[in-house]
């Protein structure tokens, strides 16, 4: 086929237009001036220093933390139930189920805070790092079902058969086989959740009482231009973070490809 | 052929439903021990199905399966002393081919040294040996199914549950496997159960076959009796090649009076004559090499009949030809051994056919 100018420049285009904004952060945080703008006036780390001495900054750090790692364990174990549930049995009113268990996943994450704040205080509930990871939950488990259910669909059930025929128990087969081969499914869901909860803003704005997040913490920053370069600095730590998280999680799928003897269909990002 | 052994499984009016659908209707059969036996069928006709209740991993609706004597009502399939070759082997591709073969002797209270003698003399009983520390996924097909008998072998069981284990293999893999399969089966003692859709799988292998339509067993005999006088024309089909020409019953006392499309007045011994349920009508049916095209000053040892032949399928060691007895309507199909020196025969041309009376069939 032959390539087309046009759309070469479009896709250029649009890459820069995706990676560019991201690409300044590292520029600003190590620029040595307050204001964000060129041209650049020098080379500094003391905004590392300010956001490393900033202890507000450290409490919504390990709010995030907190929140993001429950919030992946949670959604992971109902994922592996729900996962499970769909692949492997039939009841009545199955898709319906499905359907209400995804529905988080169109919903706009607004209403659904709305809804559990009013539930919430109306039960009583005081609003904590705990009711966050509630509305979290809600919103990573079905990222979590979709992928788990891909895990457990490719499969072959004869392989349980086969493990039930050589003597082993439901119980004993579900970890024997069933865990070890879907793993490289789980460690996804579990970075996939941890990730979604870690960068969540609305729900955990309405749900943080007086508990910050990182999220909703940065958003407040703003408001405070000389604190802005320093929050560049933070930008620049989480960026690499991503990009070393994705690396690890690619890792255990490639290795989870080679150990299965599987053919490689793509990555879950 | 085989003297009469002790009954290793026993199904007394099995019947399976699937919501509506009934799977299978009323099997009543003995499986005897030490035998190499068949379930042989077209998909759909229950021979799975009926395998996986002996195993375990369908419940029936009515009835009753007993291995070796025991009821086998609520014995889950771990409790059972049976083991199972997977049509699609069910090699576990996280773990090694000597943790795949030794998997079943986890429960199993010897020290892990004999263990490891155990894995390595199953190993070398299927032709693996040294390749105990392969990764499983890393195998071909045919070393697979090998891996999935070790496995299946290496606990003893009773009975070795075979669920189109040659079905992924190549036409030369298969042939061969066939082979081994049945030296093994020798040499382990093992009653061997094989579901299969080949007849030519099945005659090869077992010692005997049940024939399955429909969810019921249409015949249950040794390969040599299936082939010679299968009991309805759906078996005869089924099994092999068979020529079938209209005839009609002129009278019956100890022998059958037939007059039969091609062949004329034919008189008939009790045992050739089968089944009462025949929808096509009353028929004679002949196995395609029980017929004889006569070359020029062959004498018949029996019978002969005029014939034109309107189709030749040459095969190397065989020609098949798809002769038209005078009188007749349809072609009847013949094999004949490619003799060195002599012509294959051309379309049209006129010959004598040579048959006994005692090769064919009744149908009614």
């Amino acid at each position: 086929m032959k390539k087309s100018p046009a759309l070469k420049t479009y896709a250029i285009a649009y890459l820069i237009f995706l990676y560019a904004p991201i690409a300044l952060l590292p520029i600003f945080a190590f620029n040595d001036s307050r204001v964000i703008a060129f041209p650049l006036s020098g080379f500094t780390t003391s905004w590392f220093v300010e956001m490393w001495n900033d202890q507000q900054l450290w409490i919504a750090f390990k709010n995030s933390l907190t929140i993001a790692v429950s919030s992946a364990l949670f959604s992971t174990l109902l994922g592996i139930f729900g996962a499970r549930a769909t692949t492997r049995y039939k009841f009545p009113g199955k898709g319906g189920i499905l359907g209400l268990i995804m529905l988080p996943l169109v919903l706009p994450e607004m209403i659904m805070s709305m809804a559990l704040l009013v539930i919430l205080i109306g039960m009583g509930v005081k609003l904590s790092i705990f009711t966050i990871i509630i509305g979290h939950v809600l919103i990573c488990t079905p990222y979590a079902v979709a992928i788990l259910s891909s895990a457990f669909q490719s499969l072959d059930r004869s392989l349980e058969e086969a493990a039930y025929d050589l003597g082993e128990t439901p119980a004993s087969t579900f970890r024997l086989i069933i865990l070890p081969l879907v793993m490289p499914g789980i460690i996804s869901s579990l970075l996939i959740a941890f990730t979604i909860s870690l960068d969540e803003f609305i729900v955990a704005y309405f749900l943080g009482g007086n508990q910050t997040v990182l999220s909703v913490y940065i958003f407040g920053q703003f408001r405070f231009p000389q604190r802005v370069p320093s929050i560049m600095a933070l930008g620049f730590v989480l960026v690499c973070l991503s990009i070393l998280l994705l690396t690890i999680a690619e890792y255990f799928r490639r290795r989870g490809i080679a150990k299965t003897g599987a053919k490689d269909t793509g990555g879950f990002l | 052929m085989t003297t009469e052994k002790p009954t290793m499984i026993e199904f007394r009016d099995v019947q399976k439903y699937y919501g509506d659908y009934h799977a299978l209707r009323g099997i009543t059969a003995t499986i005897r021990a030490g035998e190499f036996f068949s379930l042989l069928g077209p998909s759909g006709c229950g021979k799975t199905t009926l395998l996986r209740t002996i195993a375990g991993f369908e419940d029936i609706s009515s009835g009753a399966v007993l291995i070796d004597g025991k009821h086998m009502d609520g014995v889950p399939a771990n409790k059972r002393p049976t083991n199972m070759v997977f049509q699609s082997y069910a090699i576990f591709p996280h773990l090694t081919v000597a943790e795949n073969v030794g998997f079943g002797l986890r429960r199993d209270p010897r020290p892990a040294s004999e263990k490891a003698k155990a894995v390595a003399e199953a190993l070398e009983m299927v032709g693996l040996k040294g390749y105990g520390a392969r990764a499983a996924h890393a195998l071909s097909g045919g070393q697979r199914q090998r891996v999935a008998l070790a496995r299946a072998l290496i606990l003893k069981p009773k009975v070795l549950l075979l669920d189109e284990p040659l079905s992924a293999l190549d036409k030369k893999m298969r042939e061969q496997m066939q082979m081994e399969l049945i030296k093994l089966q020798r040499q382990v003692g093992i009653t061997f159960i094989l579901v299969t859709h080949d007849q030519e799988e099945a005659l090869v292998m077992s010692d005997r076959i049940a024939v399955m339509f429909e969810g019921q067993i249409a015949q249950l005999a040794d390969p040599e009796t299936l082939y010679r006088r299968p009991n309805s024309r759906q078996v005869a089909d089924f099994i092999g090649t068979m020529n079938f020409l209209p005839a009609k019953i002129l009278s019956e006392n100890g022998v059958v009076e037939v007059e039969a499309q091609g062949f004329g007045r034919l008189t008939l011994a009790a045992d050739q004559v089968m089944g009462s349920k025949t929808t096509e009508g009353t028929s004679i049916g002949f196995r395609p090499e029980t017929a004889t095209i006569l070359f020029d000053g062959q004498v018949a040892t029996d019978r002969e009949t005029l014939a034109t032949i309107e189709e030749v399928v040459y095969y190397g060691d065989m020609t098949y030809y798809d002769v038209r007895l005078d009188g007749t309507e349809k072609p009847m199909r013949l094999s004949m051994r490619n003799v060195f020196g002599r012509p294959v025969l051309d379309i049209g041309t006129r010959t004598r056919v040579g048959w006994s009376p005692g090769a064919l069939v009744l149908f009614r």
